[in-house]
């Protein structure tokens, strides 16, 4: 028989941010929560903190959360000081009340970070990321134009690296580990991915400049090479591609202020 | 009666669609950015769609109620995409893909459909890779392939557990170039409440912006639906918790027909449930059905014990006792029922006796640990942060858990619903499945419609629409329209009762599981339709929202989804107890052969069932569409 859990109930404080809204003034509350499962999730435990609220007729907290698997993105609590929480690869849907001891005070904060505006409580708006994405995070490649896709070998090596890279949620995460609220891991796996693909190259150079530049104009600020980023993101995705990213850029740079002028004007006959 | 016109192409099931894309009609590319059409949902149906069209040079209107188009639920896909490549040389091509994929849906689906999907399956492949979609590959570069569950050759393409995250993320890269070009205007954050009908035509929606509270209205010359399934009605399921059948039951009650409800897909392998506060159940791949073995012990005594201290010959590993030919590999509904069985028997594993063994000892031994964690790693990672426990060392718990839904609004072979304008993609149609989903099936679907078929189909209408004729916004409909979303929001938000939306959700979901779930009879269908609408009462009478509809609210939110879940499952009851015979993931226990496996009634219910809605308090009307086997013989399902 598997160790049941399930029995050995205890209680935690929440010690949650509230704020109704962008220039309203934020403050912690707390809030008991005397029956907690250690199977339970700790977005489940908010569930339940929420019903309570409720029926006592305050405000629920409101938090991002949405497949509650890790995989989305959306969930993103700073716990205890730490985007995520304290598990190590993990989303903070993916955290369970074990991680926590009897009579804990858990201090719950969304992410902060200047170009992530404060939507409501723990909630924030990301939509830099997006944005960021817009100006270069793609192969420009019309649906129906595509050649079969074994015409174009990857090595296993370059497609599990892009892969690595490509595992990224978007959480912002890294952003708010960071003191300089640096999105460049981020962008880094997103360059990266597109990068080490042959199909990527064609664009390489333009999107690292795009998307370097977006991120820039978005307010985040610069890697201080201090790897906090790598260190929460739920996907444990390498700071190396960091160095991939600025390797990348620099080159770039390089070349666009050196290239040879092409006299084509398009049109034709 | 709604009139239900397949307009399925005529000729050669092979040549239908070739033959099709010549005979419809296009709009001039001069005309097309003329045309505004808005995408609701965000997923890969949703954001290939909204893409492609803008590509094409139609306006695109995109709206997702999440903050990011990539957070929508395609993402947590984490197996496969079939499509018919036969880079394995094992025998694969298009009609076994089409084969498969018909019986495997019982024979339940539009046999032109199915072909249509198995044909675009390879341009998806070809699409993805030039994206830049990381998938798995094999030393020489070429891209891999693993096996699902109801095939006998090597057709699924994946990207480690994560290949819907990797999809999606392809599609959103090809929508967010749009965006940055232009061509696609972005609503995140923004949930459509109603479909507005303009002298029957389908000419825009109703929004509320779920940060500010505001309701806008939205006008175009057609409207997309490809806003996901309906399995969050059971509650408790795969989905995210934000998964909601609102758009399409919204757009249910203003006349689209909504077919084939009952069919719904348990998938065998989830992490069992653990407790009340219980949000979600996580998947585990079917891709570890390639090298886990299922089993339970064979002496009901033994459920309790510690399964290393069960011997090999106290253990029943029943799927490949039972389906020798298919073995673990049995399609998802045998599988799931199967476990069930096994439980029922009394034999189930675990604390709650719910669950059965998924077993990776005798993959460990034969491949060793590396090459088991470098197939399947993250899900084993998965597992352990949510029981604990590892299943590098004791196999896995596994029980069934509702995963998706092949109903859907019925469209025709364009993707149109029987409101003309009204297109519909992905799970939120019930074009391709039948009666049941294979594995690595419904990325294959959401990529082809959003791709490759809507973007020519919808020319077809549009052709046939003037330029610019787009109806105002201030017209009655659109009034009406926004004046029906505001009371509903106002009426939510007065009732003031004594309990949480959760509270009612959980309830349904228990009774939609106990009365209408794996396996479904006559009486357990008749006590649902008593109790279903005295929870809707009770819903109504109730259920307390807090806070103000002027800013985020997420039990504003949530409410309103809970309210149409209580009535899609009423009819997704109703559906079930109408169609008195068994097929794919609808069981009805009546309807059996002596060793459990469903018994079709061909005679009597080879049709899609499509509901249309009557006005409150009334009954629905069951249209049918005649499913027409031409080139396929109905024959019944064997995996053994």
């Amino acid at each position: 028989m598997v160790a049941n859990n399930s029995t050995r109930i205890f209680s935690v404080t929440l010690r949650v941010w509230r704020q109704s809204g962008p220039g309203q003034p934020g403050k912690f509350v707390d809030y008991p929560a005397p029956q907690v499962s250690p199977d339970m999730s700790f977005l489940e435990l908010l569930d339940v903190v929420n019903d309570g609220l409720t029926l006592t007729g305050e405000e629920p907290i409101a938090f991002a959360h949405d497949c509650r698997e890790g995989i989305c993105g959306t969930c993103s609590c700073t716990i205890n000081g730490k985007p995520h929480g304290p598990g190590k690869g993990v989303a903070t849907c993916q955290v369970y009340m074990r991680s926590f001891r009897d009579g804990d005070v858990i201090v719950v904060e969304p992410f902060r970070a200047k170009a992530f505006p404060l939507v409501k409580d723990l909630v924030t708006d990301r939509e830099a990321f997006d944005k960021i994405q817009q100006a270069g995070g793609f192969i420009s490649v019309r649906t129906g134009a595509a050649p079969d896709a074994n015409s174009i070998p990857v090595p296993k090596d370059d497609a599990d690296l892009a892969m690595d890279a490509a595992a990224c949620i978007g959480c912002g995460a890294c952003v708010a580990a960071c003191k300089n609220a640096s999105a460049m891991l981020f962008v880094a796996a997103k360059v990266s991915h597109l990068g080490l693909m042959p199909q990527g190259q064609p664009e390489r150079d333009r999107r690292v400049l795009a998307m370097v530049q977006t991120m820039d104009e978005a307010g985040f600020g610069n890697c201080a090479n201090q790897y906090e980023c790598s260190a929460v993101c739920p996907k444990l995705i390498s700071h190396d591609f960091i160095a991939r990213m600025n390797r990348d850029y620099v080159s770039a740079l390089f070349r666009e202020n050196f290239k040879p002028a092409s006299n084509a004007t398009g049109g034709g006959a | 009666m709604a009139k239900l016109e397949s307009k399925t192409p005529s000729g050669p099931l092979e040549q239908k669609w070739e033959k099709h894309k010549t005979e419809i009609k296009l709009v001039n590319p001069a005309n097309k950015r003329k045309y505004e059409v808005i995408v609701v949902g965000a997923g890969l149906a949703g954001s290939s769609s909204a893409a492609t069209l803008a590509e094409l040079g139609y306006k695109v209107k995109s709206f997702v109620f999440h903050d990011s188009p990539r957070r929508a639920h395609s993402i947590a896909a984490q197996g496969g995409i079939n499509a018919a490549k036969n880079y394995q040389n094992d025998g694969d091509s298009v009609h076994r893909l089409f084969y498969d994929t018909l019986k495997g849906g019982d024979y339940r689906a539009r046999e032109s459909n199915v072909h249509r999907l198995a044909e675009v399956s390879v341009n998806i492949i070809d699409q993805c890779a030039a994206q830049g979609v990381p998938f798995a590959r094999e030393y020489g570069g070429l891209l891999a392939n693993r096996s699902f569950g109801g095939a006998q050759v090597s057709r699924t393409f994946y990207a480690r557990g994560q290949t819907g995250q990797q999809l999606l993320l392809g599609a959103y890269s090809a929508l967010s170039r749009m965006v940055g070009q232009g061509a696609i205007e972005l609503h995140t954050n923004s949930e459509m409440l109603d479909l507005v009908i303009v002298d029957g035509h389908a000419k825009g929606i109703i929004v509320r912006d779920l940060i500010t509270g505001q309701i806008t209205r939205h006008s175009a010359d057609a409207v997309v639906l490809a806003t996901g399934g309906y399995g969050n009605v059971f509650n408790l399921s795969t989905y995210a918790r934000g998964s909601n059948a609102t758009a399409i039951w919204r757009a249910y009650k203003r006349g689209a027909c909504l077919a084939n409800p009952c069919y719904t897909q348990i998938h065998p392998t989830c992490i069992p449930v653990s407790g009340d506060y219980q949000s979600k159940l996580t998947l585990m791949s079917e891709s570890l059905r390639n090298d886990g073995r299922i089993w339970v012990p064979k002496k009901k005594e033994d459920a309790g014990k510690e399964p290393g201290s069960i011997p090999e010959a106290n253990r029943d590993y029943y799927l490949e006792r039972i389906y020798p030919s298919f073995g673990n590999l049995a399609p998802r509904d045998v599988s799931s029922r199967a476990a069930m069985r096994m439980c029922n028997e009394g034999r189930g594993v675990g604390p709650t006796g719910l669950g059965v063994y998924l077993d990776f000892a005798d993959a460990i031994k034969r491949l060793g640990e590396p090459a088991v964690r470098e197939r399947y790693g993250n899900l084993f990672d998965i597992y352990h942060e949510i029981t604990a426990e590892d299943a590098y060392k004791t196999p896995m718990r596994i029980f069934p858990a509702v995963h998706y839904t092949m109903g859907g609004l019925w469209v025709d072979y364009n993707l149109m619903s029987n409101i003309p304008g009204l297109f519909v993609l992905g799970e939120a149609n019930f074009s391709d499945h039948g009666a049941n989903r294979l594995g690595a099936s419904a990325l294959m679907q959401g990529l082809a419609d959003g791709y490759f078929v809507l973007p020519y189909t919808i020319g077809d209408y549009l052709a046939g629409q003037k330029p610019a004729s787009r109806p105002s916004t201030e017209s009655t409909e659109f009034k009406q329209a926004e004046d029906n979303v505001r009371s509903m929001t106002q009426r939510l938000l007065a009732t003031k009762g004594k309990e949480p939306v959760s509270h009612f959700h959980k309830r349904l979901g228990k009774i939609m599981w106990e009365h209408c779930g794996m396996a479904r009879t006559k009486e357990s269908l008749e006590s649902a339709l008593q109790l279903i609408p005295a929870l809707r009462e009770e819903f109504w009478a109730n259920v307390n929202v807090p806070g103000s509809a002027e800013t985020l609210n997420q039990s504003l939110e949530q409410a309103g989804r809970v309210a149409d879940f209580i009535e899609l499952g009423e009819l997704l009851c109703r559906d079930a107890l109408t169609r008195e015979e068994s097929c794919g993931g609808h069981f009805r226990e009546e309807y059996q052969y002596p060793d459990g496996e469903c018994k079709r009634d061909d005679e009597k219910f080879a049709h899609v069932a499509a509901w249309e809605y009557q006005g409150e308090g009334k009954a629905p009307l069951r249209n049918i569409e005649p499913l027409n086997y031409e080139f396929t013989k109905m024959s019944v399902r064997s995996y053994k």
